[in-house]
């Protein structure tokens, strides 16, 4: 019977070839961590590690603990959503030792117009100011309570709140027309404007009683056909009433 | 073999060898036991019960910064601005021409004044974090392992395993992902998973003045992320990546990347 | 952008446009251009070496065994701008233990392993075998006692044994073309597969790829060839450095065609992210682009060797031809890579905003550091062909004018 003779080459290859795979298997064995691959491609252990990390914000329940009385201004209050520790800072630290940790109280007027102060990218109704003009040099707190944050008075003028079409319309062709001889603003608006809404024009008839053909108003004031002008659409879709004469 | 064989020079260097494999083996067994041990949970959390997601209501946004303030305090987040875990962009967009976008400061103090201009069409404010993926493409590319997706929907970064390569970080559309500069691991928000463990809110929820963040499960009957997804047409970032983000927007425009 | 930003980072102002916070530290720097760079240059002199081999293009002679350590130098050099740029490289072990499967990366490690051990460093041996155990019996003292160990301790170099080393040394280069393939075709599919990235994702990024590193590869075997000869005065084999070039462009044609393809079919489609591609291309990447990539490293080279090979021009005139050309292209493959990798993260993920890349001099990610990785190659290589000597028995010495 002829044997084959494994040619002399092969036998240190596989021997080192060997020995790589098998070194490579037991550093496997050995070097793996002990929960990888428990519950997914990972090391299991590490979730529970996260989970353990300590907390900074006590979150707003924490604080009702002890310092009810001031929720009980609050929860009724425009501040009713607002967490504890947005004003007062992170609030974990004193739960745990509350007399040797105190917190912030922000004063003067530094803070507040971080929410407050006027931006056009903020909602419409959010209550603004002009953080320069606003009763400049007092603080904050020394008009609104800020637990409580009723204003102190009802604001006069409409562009208090709604600076943006008011500073528009001042520079209009309808800047003597009072906002209320367009919009219906029952009185309660002024102090609770998100409940007491005020109403918007429905017709193109209320638009007619200065720039109908037959209207009763200055001559200088353009005149259009209410019935035939616009066809199916009304005057706003078109006329923005804010500032009337934009061209596009 | 033979037991009266005499000692031969390999034979004792064998058995030296022997005599030194318990120390040898102790000293990996203390690096596959991890180098901090899990903690205990109070109750038994049960992570498959629980699909954590979170929604964002574009309208009500004001750009206050403290979200980003709060979830840095949280998070020990570096304090350079270049490192976040969520931050606030505002839009503003004119009538004609591109829309532009700033983020100083990831939003955190606020934002500079913005002067009203008669073409500015729409202007608000977005704020954006990791979209917690359910089907992540940082974890697709990790190539050791050491982030993935927990049972409860949240994607984690494991800081003793990553090795710093930052594939992850780039394979994420949304920019959630920076490399922490003293780890030097891979770091993103966590929805505050050591929080929302023991059934908190993410810090950024909690300190929203007017509640434009939802935390919830869209699983769970009871979840305030439930009503808000019934009641809001959401969209998602980057739809056509598939990455099926799990951060869902309310009265998101068509400019929000 | 605030005034405090400005002052804290310098380069902040060169911002334009919107990038999202986290994208200010750009990741991928001038290492990991680097890497892509290396094995290139790996699968490109590899390739030349199984032209030789498998393809039996037996005017290359003289430059196989060259190719070979040229390919197995810069393989070693590889894996360390990658160990360099890593957070933590001594986790870098994890890859082997905890391989992700689905991620690109996580075959680096074998992929590296199995052309090193598997295929280059046992055509090497088997190529060299027959020299080790003659010198083993022949040279004295520690040169003895070295190839005593690199023959492995075989001693068999009959007929019957030197057909056996043959037989393998071709299995082995045949299996070695697409694990050449692979080698450098992953690196392509790394970057390809981010669908994050607009720049990177793309399913010619393989191709690309593969097709720039056989370039890179041949063209420094090619200056490599050239230079040792001339440094050890010996002639320099035209009909080999001819067909060597002849090849070389050949490959820049195929290599040139794709990326027009692919510029072309960008242009075309001009999905979301054109415009702020087109920025970038014209505001940041137009020196590495269309300067150092295609005028000098792709359209001057390929004039230069066409000059060369096809036109009536004496020896002396085609070998600084070639020269240039070689030396053209390694800048041109830099720069592509550059391109692909820097050029990768310049722009935001927003599609708003294009960030500046700051090159340093000094530290891990610096111009020294990035020299020196390039410089190691050629210092292992010199070395190895102390041990290994791969010229050819017919070179004749250069005789002077």
């Amino acid at each position: 019977m002829r044997v084959r003779r494994i040619p002399q080459q092969i036998v240190p290859l596989a021997l080192i070839f060997a020995a790589a795979i098998a070194a490579l298997i037991i550093a496997r064995k050995l070097l793996v961590p002990a929960t990888f691959g428990d519950l997914g491609y990972y090391r299991a252990a590490a979730v529970g590690e996260i989970a353990a990390q300590p907390i900074s914000y006590a979150g707003a329940k924490a604080c009702l603990e002890c310092h009810d009385d001031i929720d009980q201004a609050k929860r009724q209050s425009k501040h009713r959503g607002l967490s504890c520790e947005v004003c007062h800072g992170d609030a974990a630290r004193h739960v745990e030792a509350p007399d040797e940790v105190k917190l912030v109280k922000p004063t003067g007027r530094g803070y507040c117009p971080l929410c407050h102060g006027y931006s056009p990218a903020r909602p419409t109704g959010f209550p603004q100011i002009n953080a320069e003009l606003h009763n400049p040099g007092r603080a904050c707190m020394s008009c609104h309570n800020p637990h409580n944050p009723m204003l102190p008075h009802a604001p006069e003028e409409c562009g208090a709140c709604h600076r943006q079409i008011a500073s528009q319309k001042t520079v209009s062709h309808h800047a003597t027309l009072a906002c209320t001889t367009c919009h219906e603003t029952p009185e309660g608006h002024l102090t609770n404007p998100n409940v007491v809404e005020a109403q918007k024009p429905k017709t193109k008839e209320l638009c007619g009683k200065c720039h109908g053909q037959g209207a009763d108003s200055p001559p200088e004031i353009p005149r259009v056909d209410l019935e035939s002008h616009g066809g199916r659409y009304v005057c706003w879709d078109c006329h923005y009433p804010h500032f009337p004469e934009a061209a596009r | 073999m033979k037991t009266n064989e005499p000692k031969t020079a390999r034979r004792e260097f064998l058995e030296t060898c022997g005599k030194s494999i318990p120390k040898w083996v102790l000293f990996f067994a203390t690096i596959r036991a991890g180098t901090l041990s899990a903690a205990e949970e109070p109750e038994a959390y049960d992570p498959k019960q629980h699909d954590y997601a979170m929604g964002i209501d574009i309208h009500k946004c004001i750009g206050c910064g403290r979200c980003v303030n709060a979830c840095k305090i949280e998070n020990k987040v570096p304090e350079e601005p270049y490192y976040f875990r969520t931050w606030v962009e505002r839009y503003v967009i004119p009538s004609e021409g591109d829309a532009q976008v700033d983020s100083p400061n990831g939003g955190r103090d606020g934002f500079p004044e913005l002067k009203t201009e008669p073409d500015m069409l729409r202007t608000f404010f977005v704020p954006k974090l990791c979209n917690q993926c359910a089907n992540p493409p940082c974890v697709q590319v990790c190539p050791v392992g050491a982030t993935f997706s927990t049972q409860d929907g949240v994607v984690l970064v494991d800081e003793t395993y990553c090795v710093g390569c930052r594939y992850c970080i780039q394979a994420c559309p949304y920019g959630a992902r920076y490399l922490h500069p003293v780890k030097k691991v891979a770091d993103k928000c966590t929805f505050c998973y050591h929080r929302i463990r023991k059934g908190l809110l993410p810090a950024c929820v909690e300190v929203c003045p007017t509640q434009v963040r939802v935390f919830g499960e869209a699983g769970h009957q009871s979840s305030p992320l439930r009503r808000f997804l019934r009641f809001n047409d959401v969209t998602v970032l980057k739809p056509s990546l598939n990455t099926d983000p799990k951060v869902y927007y309310a009265g998101a425009d068509r400019e929000v990347r | 952008m605030g005034i405090f930003l400005a002052e804290i980072a310098p380069e902040l102002h060169k911002i334009t446009g919107y990038i999202y916070p986290n994208e200010y530290e750009l990741h991928w720097g001038i290492l990991i251009v680097l890497y892509p760079y290396l094995t290139g240059l790996v699968a490109g002199a590899f390739i030349l070496a199984s032209l030789e081999r498998v393809f039996n293009v037996k005017v290359l002679q003289p430059v196989y065994r060259l190719s070979l350590l040229t390919a197995l130098s810069f393989l070693i050099v590889a894996p360390w701008p990658l160990l360099a740029h890593l957070g933590h490289p001594e986790r870098s072990f994890e890859m082997f233990l905890t391989p992700h499967t689905q991620s690109a990366m996580a075959m680096f490690g074998f992929v590296y392993a199995w052309y090193l051990m598997v295929i280059l460093l046992l055509e090497i041996w088997f190529d060299y075998r027959k020299e080790f155990v003659i010198w083993s019996r022949e040279r004295k003292g520690l040169s003895r006692f070295i190839y005593k160990i690199l023959s492995l301790g075989t001693t068999d170099i009959s007929e019957r044994a030197l057909r056996f080393d043959e037989k393998a040394g071709r299995a082995i280069t045949i299996i070695g073309i697409p694990s050449a393939f692979l080698l450098h075709g992953y690196v392509g599919f790394i970057f390809g597969s981010v669908k994050a990235n607009p720049w990177w994702s793309s399913v010619l990024m393989p191709i690309v790829f593969l097709f720039s590193a056989i370039v890179s590869g041949m063209a420094m075997v090619l200056l490599i060839y050239m230079i040792s000869t001339m440094f050890r005065l010996k002639n320099i084999n035209m009909g080999c450095i001819n067909k060597l070039s002849e090849l070389l462009l050949y490959a820049m044609i195929v290599d040139f065609s794709l990326e027009i393809l692919d510029f072309i079919q960008r242009l075309y489609e001009a999905e979301e992210s054109i415009n702020i591609l087109s920025q970038m291309i014209s505001n940041r990447l137009f020196i590495s682009l269309i300067v150092t990539q295609i005028i000098l490293g792709t359209l001057v080279p390929m004039a230069s060797i066409v000059w060369a090979r096809f036109g009536k021009v004496p020896d002396e005139m085609r070998r600084m031809l070639y020269f240039v050309a070689a030396i053209l292209v390694q800048v041109g493959i830099f720069s592509t890579r550059w391109n692909v990798v820097v050029g990768g993260q310049l722009f935001s993920k927003s599609l708003r905003g294009l960030t500046v890349y700051k090159t340093e001099i000094m530290g891990l990610e610096g111009l020294l550091m990035s020299g020196a990785l390039l410089a190691m190659p050629f210092v292992i290589l010199y070395i190895i062909t102390r041990f290994l000597p791969p010229w050819s028995k017919t070179e004749t010495q250069l005789s002077t004018p």
